[in-house]
C-alpha cells in the first residue's frame, strides 16, 4: 500500500492514465486529467480497470507501486527527449498528451522491450476490465450498465442468470461437403 | 515398516489420456488412484460468469511463455471440460509427416488406418457424431457461405455434443452447465469411479522417484481458491505410473524428476508443437452479408450473432491435400472465443499503430457482434523447448487462478511462419471477397503465438534420439512409466486433436495392462465402452494381442 493519500492518488491517476491509453474514454469531469478524453463513451477506467488491477486475485497488486514509479520515469525521460515541459502538479505520465502516452505505451509493449512482460500484464487486465468486467459477477455488471459489456452488446441472461439462445441457426446448407469426407464426418 | 500409501496404478491428470487409462485399468481389476491438480467441478457449479474465481477461471490455465502461450484445462476432466468438443479424425497424410527430423516422425506401427478402430472406440464412448446444417450456428453458416462464395467446400464438424441438451449458450469454455458437451465427466471418469478408481482433485504432482518395486509420486495439495498456495505434501507408491498431465505439464514433471530417476530421454520437454494454430478476426459488413448470401436471422438482422453458438461448427478442409508439400497444409475452422481472450488480441484491420489497443480498437469492439473468428490449424516445426522447471507446478503462478508464467520458449521457424502466412492469406481471400468483411490476424507480439492444443513435448516415435516414448507410450529407459496425453502426439495434426489423443490412449491400453500384469497386478484388458456398448471393442479385439506383446 502507498504510504499516504497523496502517493495513493498519484498511483491511481497514473494507472488510470495507463488504462485509458489501452481503452480510452470520456472525461469524468471537465478538469479530469487522468482520463485524456480521447474517445466518446466510457473506457477502461469507468469499466473498473483500477478495481481489477487492485484485486489481490489478479496477482499484480504488489507490482503497482513499482510500475507507477517506472512509468512516470519513462514519461519524464520522454518529455525531456521531446523538449516538452510537463505540468509539475500531476504525475509525469498523466501530464503527457494522449498521443504521447500512446506512443510511450507502444514502446513499452513492443517485442524486445526489457519490461514488456509487466506492461503486457497491466494492459491485459485493463482490457479485461472493459471486455468482461472480471471484478464483478457478469449478471450484476450487465444490470449496472457496465460500459464494456454495453459496448459489445452482450445479451442479457434468462431470469435464472443463465444464457440460452433458442434461435441460433439459419438452418440452411451453405456449401458442398469436401468430396473426400469419410463416413465419420472427418477428412480422409 | 513405514505406512506409505500405495496403489497398483497412479494416474497423473484426468483429461483424455488419464481418464481412458484409469477406466480400462480399474475396469480390469487394478487399484487406481488419479491425482488432478485442478478442482472437481460439478455440472451445477459451471457458471455463466466472467468473474475472477468463477468456473471460468477455476477450470483452465493460461500459461505465458517466451514466444508461445498455452491455454488448457485445469480440473477433473482436463481439456474435455473446457474444449469445444470438435472431434475430427486426423487426415491420413499427417501420419507420414517428417517434421523437423527429416523422416517419418510417427512410429511405423501407427497410421490413420491402424488408428481407425481406436478412433471408433472413443467415438462410441463419448459419443461423437456428424453435425448437420440445422445444428450449425449463425457464425458457422456465415463462414460456410463465405467459403462457398470463394469456391471452397465447407463441412459441419463432427462433435461430441448432445444437441438436444445444447442451449447454444456459448459458455462452453466455462464447463457445460447443461451436460450437453460430452466431456469425460459423463463417460470415462464416472465409469472409472464405478469400477473403483479414486480421483483426488487439488493434488499437484511435483516429481517422481524410484522405489524397489516401481515409483514414488510426490505431490502437494493445492488451495481450493488460491492455486498459488500449496498446503500438505505427500507420496504414493505405485507399480505403474501413467503421466497425463498435459503437454504443458507432463514434461515439466519429468524434468523435475530427472535428478532422482536419472537418464531422462533428450526429447522430454522438446519438440513441442502448438498445432500450428492461429486466429484471424473478421469484422463483417452486415449489409454485404445480407446482399451476398441472403442471410436473415428472421428478425431483420443478417448476422450480428457473435455471442450465439457452440464453438466451432464448420471447417474448410480444401487445403488438407496430401499432394501438397509439408508446411503448406492447413484447415480453417469457424470459432468463437468469449470476450477477454476473444477480444484482447484482435487487431484493427488497416490500423497504422497501435492496432490491438487504443482508440480504433475500442471502435471495433463496438462491432463485436459482427465479428467472425477463423481458426487455423497448420503444420508447425515442433520448435518449442521447455527450460529448467519452476520450483513447483508447470509455471510460476501470477493470478490466484488461470494466469502463469511458464518456461517454454518458441521461436517459429520459416516453415511455421510460412504455414501461418498462407493460411492468413486464405482467410483474407475468403472473408474479404466482395467486401464481406475486413480481416486482421491476431498479433503474436503481445503474448507470443498461442495454442489451445499443446502437443508433442514428450512424444512417441521409433527413434530414441527424437522421441521420449516408444510406440507403446512407455518412457524410454524408465519401464513402468507411460505417457498417454497430448504430449505423446508426435506433431501438429492440422485438425482438433482431442479425438486423436484419446484414440492413442485407447491404443496404448493393452500394452499398459500387460505391463501392470508383468508387475504382479491382477488386471485384465477388455472392458466395454464406458456405457456398456461393445461394438468398438469388437473392432479392436484383433489388434490387442500384438499391442500387448513387448
Amino acid at each position: 500500500m502507498p504510504p499516504d493519500n497523496a502517493e495513493r492518488r498519484r498511483r491511481t491517476m497514473t494507472l488510470e492514465a495507463f488504462a485509458d491509453t489501452i481503452i480510452p474514454g470520456e472525461k469524468r469531469s471537465p478538469d479530469d486529467r487522468a482520463i485524456a478524453g480521447a474517445s466518446t463513451g466510457q473506457g477502461a477506467v469507468a469499466a473498473g480497470a483500477i478495481e481489477l488491477l487492485e484485486t489481490p486475485a489478479a496477482g499484480l497488486v504488489d507490482l503497482l507501486d513499482g510500475l507507477t514509479t517506472v512509468l512516470n520515469g519513462h514519461a519524464t525521460a520522454r518529455a525531456a527527449r521531446l523538449g516538452t515541459t510537463l505540468d509539475s502538479g500531476i504525475p509525469p505520465f498523466v501530464a503527457l498528451s494522449f498521443d504521447d502516452r500512446t506512443e510511450l505505451v507502444g514502446e513499452l509493449l513492443a517485442p524486445g522491450h526489457p519490461e514488456k512482460e509487466a506492461w503486457v500484464g497491466l494492459a491485459l487486465f485493463s482490457n479485461m476490465a472493459f471486455d468482461t468486467a472480471a471484478h464483478m459477477h457478469t449478471v450484476d455488471a450487465l444490470a449496472a450498465g457496465h460500459p464494456g459489456l454495453a459496448a459489445t452488446g452482450f445479451a442479457p441472461p434468462d431470469a435464472d442468470g443463465l444464457w440460452r439462445f433458442p434461435a441460433y441457426s439459419y438452418r440452411r446448407k451453405f456449401a458442398e461437403l469436401h468430396p473426400h469426407t469419410t463416413a465419420s464426418g472427418s477428412p480422409a | 515398516m513405514n505406512s506409505t500409501e500405495s496403489t497398483d496404478v497412479l494416474v497423473i491428470g484426468t483429461g483424455f489420456g488419464g481418464a481412458v487409462a484409469a477406466y480400462h485399468l480399474a475396469a480390469g481389476g487394478a487399484k487406481v488412484v488419479m491425482l488432478e491438480r485442478g478442482p472437481w467441478v460439478r455440472s451445477e457449479e459451471f457458471e455463466h460468469d466472467f468473474l475472477l474465481g468463477s468456473s471460468y477461471t477455476r477450470i483452465f490455465d493460461f500459461v505465458v511463455g517466451d514466444g508461445m502461450s498455452l491455454l488448457g484445462g485445469n480440473c477433473v476432466g482436463g481439456g474435455s471440460v473446457v474444449y469445444f468438443a470438435a472431434m475430427p479424425r486426423a487426415p491420413k497424410f499427417v501420419f507420414d509427416r517428417q517434421g523437423s527430423i527429416g523422416r517419418r516422425m510417427w512410429p511405423s506401427s501407427i497410421s490413420r488406418d491402424t488408428l481407425e478402430p481406436w478412433y471408433d472406440r472413443v467415438s462410441e464412448a463419448l459419443p461423437v457424431s456428424m453435425s448437420d446444417w440445422n445444428q450449425v450456428t449463425y457464425a458457422g453458416g456465415l463462414f460456410a457461405a463465405a467459403c462457398n462464395h470463394s469456391g471452397r467446400t465447407a463441412n459441419p464438424v463432427p462433435v461430441a455434443i448432445d444437441v438436444d441438451r445444447c442451449t447454444n449458450c456459448n459458455w462452453m469454455m466455462s464447463g457445460c452447465r447443461f451436460d450437453a458437451k460430452r466431456s469425460l465427466l459423463l463417460n470415462y471418469l464416472p465409469a472409472a469411479v464405478a469400477c473403483g478408481a479414486e480421483i483426488r482433485p487439488l493434488h499437484e504432482v511435483q516429481r517422481l522417484s524410484r522405489t524397489d518395486r516401481g515409483y514414488r509420486v510426490h505431490y502437494s495439495t493445492v488451495d481450493a481458491e488460491d492455486y498459488r498456495i500449496l498446503h500438505d505434501e505427500g507420496v504414493i507408491d505405485a507399480k505403474i505410473v501413467i503421466m497425463a498431465a498435459g503437454a504443458g505439464a507432463t514434461p515439466v514433471i519429468l524434468q523435475r524428476s530427472a535428478a532422482a530417476l536419472g537418464g531422462m530421454p533428450d526429447a522430454v520437454g522438446r519438440y513441442f508443437s502448438g498445432n500450428g494454430e492461429r486466429l484471424n478476426t473478421a469484422i463483417v459488413d452486415e449489409d454485404r452479408a445480407r446482399e451476398l448470401f441472403g442471410l436473415d436471422r428472421g428478425d431483420g438482422r443478417a448476422y450480428e450473432a457473435n455471442q450465439i453458438g457452440k464453438g466451432p461448427c464448420v471447417a474448410s478442409w480444401d487445403d488438407l491435400d496430401a499432394s501438397l508439400p509439408e508446411y503448406s497444409r492447413f484447415s480453417l475452422e469457424q470459432l468463437y472465443f468469449p470476450p477477454g481472450f476473444g477480444t484482447i488480441l484482435a487487431q484493427v484491420p488497416g490500423a497504422a499503430a497501435p492496432s490491438w489497443f487504443g482508440r480504433e480498437k475500442k471502435e471495433i469492439v463496438g462491432k463485436w457482434q459482427s465479428w467472425l473468428t477463423t481458426f487455423t490449424m497448420s503444420e508447425d516445426d515442433n520448435e518449442g523447448v521447455f527450460g529448467p522447471p519452476p520450483p513447483t507446478g508447470n509455471a510460476h503462478r501470477i493470478s490466484q487462478q488461470m494466469l502463469g508464467r511458464g518456461t517454454i520458449s518458441y521461436e517459429p521457424t520459416a516453415n511455421t511462419r510460412h504455414g501461418w502466412e498462407i493460411s492468413d492469406a486464405a482467410v483474407k481471400a475468403v472473408m474479404e471477397r466482395d467486401g464481406l468483411a475486413k480481416v486482421m490476424p491476431w498479433t503474436n507480439d503481445v503474448v507470443g503465438a498461442y495454442t489451445v492444443h499443446p502437443l508433442a513435448s514428450c512424444r512417441i516415435g521409433d527413434d530414441p534420439a527424437t522421441s521420449a516414448l516408444d510406440d507403446r507410450h512407455e518412457l524410454r529407459g524408465h519401464p513402468g512409466i507411460f505417457v498417454t496425453d497430448g504430449s505423446a502426439v508426435p506433431g501438429a495434426l492440422t485438425v482438433n486433436p482431442a479425438l486423436t489423443i484419446a484414440a492413442l490412449a485407447e491404443r496404448a491400453m493393452p500394452g499398459i495392462v500387460q505391463a501392470a500384469k508383468d508387475r504382479g497386478v491382477s488386471v485384465k484388458y477388455g472392458a466395454p465402452s464406458p456405457l456398456g456398448e461393445i461394438a468398438g471393442r469388437r473392432g479392436t479385439l484383433p489388434l490387442v494381442s500384438d499391442l500387448a506383446v513387448r
